[in-house]
């Protein structure tokens, strides 16, 4: 068992945050899995501290013009467009 | 029965001539295809078509392949099983009682079974490994950043790459060279693979070869499984080259912590699908928020949902430091320890899968159990390596497949040793 709480409250507070919708069977399922995926999880808490050899460094460019999709093919996929815009849902 | 190994059948032509002239090319469903719809397995993109090709089209349709379809996948790549999918499973065409494994199951089950002589697959914890252990064929997984992610649909960027799946260690090499090397629109890209001949490499010289063999991949594997590893080690034991056990302490961590950040990177790389800008719209309207939760409830399937809550949580106020920074150190040892190992063998070997295929509906019902199927799989996304599944005998009559992991660019170390396994 995690010795992180999840109950079906939790599950719906993340739920909302990643703005996901879920039926009440899920929500209990859920937090039942959680449960045992977080507690095993909670062997993280074991990691030993490690010397990150950090190799990274930023690569930076100019910005430039290139060739890119055009309007129309940008909106193809898009369930409703205007005016070459996206649109969205109606607020009221 | 058909295998459901394809959710689109359309061929796509190439060039007239090149490497890859007169070879049929089954493509994962996460790889963009210009005009040709590439779903995901979701049923948030049903009816996605994009209007460009991923850098690895172009290089195959360079290369003269013919592409015959878009391959069946767990839903943005997140399964070991291919049951994820919206679009239905995939059989194993070994056994069609079986799953072929995933996420990357329709490519290596159309490969198996002749409905294409090759395969791109992608691999972000075992993805396509997985796979071609399970079906019997053979599967890399590149080096981070030989092969370019342009136009690959993103799950988790930092582990991802896109690879191929064949019936020999040679012709998966062949089609390695063809999609290796550096990219401008994929930053990540490095010069290594440029001119690559990893298909010469493919000669089955292991002599003086040495094989590392942790030995926590080892325990706790399906005994028919553990017994076709050694036979094979064996058998390249007596090709010349010798193997030693090692110790690797942190691939017992390897899974929570590959979990933890493929999870949180999905959370994030998934918010896209809104109904607005990608995916199914549902006709909601009102608060936006919650126009976009119901269009993502009706969009998402389960696995898909869960990994988006779990990564969501995991890197959230409170518990960033305990989840995603402590798995980050995981990632950083792991990486340490794989590169002490190369200090003293030129490979690390394994059993690809620790148990043989599941038959179809087992695991669906526990996603701990089916992550932890991942044990052997997932050490090598964390530490950016370069690993190969070669078919190594049978356990009752179902496929066992070895993984052998070389060095960062390594490939043809990896492809030399695999190709001995087959002589």
């Amino acid at each position: 068992m995690s010795d992180t709480p999840v109950d079906a409250d939790e599950v719906r507070h993340v739920a909302e945050l990643a703005r996901v919708d879920l039926d009440e069977d899920e929500v209990e399922e859920f937090a039942a899995q959680f449960a045992d995926i977080l507690g095993y999880f909670d062997a993280l808490d074991e990691v030993p501290e490690v010397d990150r050899e950090d190799e990274l460094v930023n690569v930076m460019r100019p910005d430039e013009v290139r060739e890119g999709l055009t309007q129309e093919e940008a909106l193809s996929n898009a369930a409703e467009t205007e005016d070459g815009f996206f649109k969205g849902p109606r607020v009221s | 029965m058909s295998l459901n190994a394809f959710i689109t059948k359309e061929t796509l032509d190439g060039s007239d001539d090149g490497p890859l002239a007169g070879k049929t090319v089954a493509v994962k469903d996460n790889i963009s295809t210009e005009g040709l719809r590439t779903t995901c397995g979701s049923a948030m993109l049903e009816d996605y078509v994009p209007p460009y090709d991923a850098t690895v089209v172009e290089l195959l349709k360079d290369a003269g392949a013919t592409i015959v379809g878009k391959a069946n996948m767990d839903e943005f790549g997140m399964g070991t099983t291919t049951e994820t999918s919206a679009f239905g499973p995939t059989k194993n065409p070994v056994d069609e009682s079986r799953v072929p494994g995933g996420s990357s199951g329709g490519s290596a089950a159309a490969v198996a079974a002749g409905e294409a002589d090759l395969a791109l697959g992608t691999d972000t914890g075992g993805s396509i490994r997985c796979p071609a252990a399970f079906c019997g064929v053979v599967g890399i997984k590149p080096t981070y950043g030989l092969v370019s992610r342009y136009g690959l649909v993103a799950y988790a960027n930092s582990l991802e790459q896109i690879g191929p799946i064949a019936p020999t260690v040679e012709d998966a090499a062949a089609l390695l060279d063809v999609i290796a090397g550096p990219d401008d629109r994929d930053g990540t890209t490095r010069d290594a693979g440029a001119d690559s001949n990893y298909a010469a490499a493919a000669d089955g010289d292991v002599e003086g070869l040495t094989i590392g063999v942790p030995t926590e991949f080892v325990e706790g594997a399906d005994e028919g499984v553990e017994a076709a590893f050694w036979a094979a080690l064996d058998e390249l034991e007596a090709q010349g080259a010798e193997y030693r056990e090692v110790s690797m302490p942190s691939v017992e961590k390897a899974v929570a912590a590959y979990y933890v950040i493929a999870m949180s990177e999905a959370s994030s790389n998934l918010a896209r699908f809104d109904g607005v800008r990608y995916g199914k719209s549902g006709g909601y309207d009102g608060n936006w928020n919650e126009a976009f939760a119901r269009a993502r409830e009706d969009g998402f399937g389960s696995e898909v949902k869960r990994r988006i809550l779990l990564g969501t949580y995991a890197l959230s106020a409170g518990y960033h430091d305990k989840y995603y920074a402590k798995a980050q150190d995981a990632r950083a040892w792991v990486k340490q320890d794989f590169d002490e190992a190369f200090e003293d063998v030129d490979v690390v070997a394994s059993p690809t899968m620790p148990v043989p295929p599941f038959e179809l509906g087992e695991s669906l019902d526990d996603p701990l159990q089916m992550y932890l199927a991942d044990a052997n799989t997932v050490p090598v996304n964390l530490a950016n390596l370069p690993a190969i599944s070669v078919p190594a005998g049978e356990t009752d009559g179902l496929p066992v497949g070895l993984q052998l992991i070389g060095p960062k660019f390594g490939e043809e170390t990896i492809v030399r040793a695999a190709s001995a396994v087959e002589n």
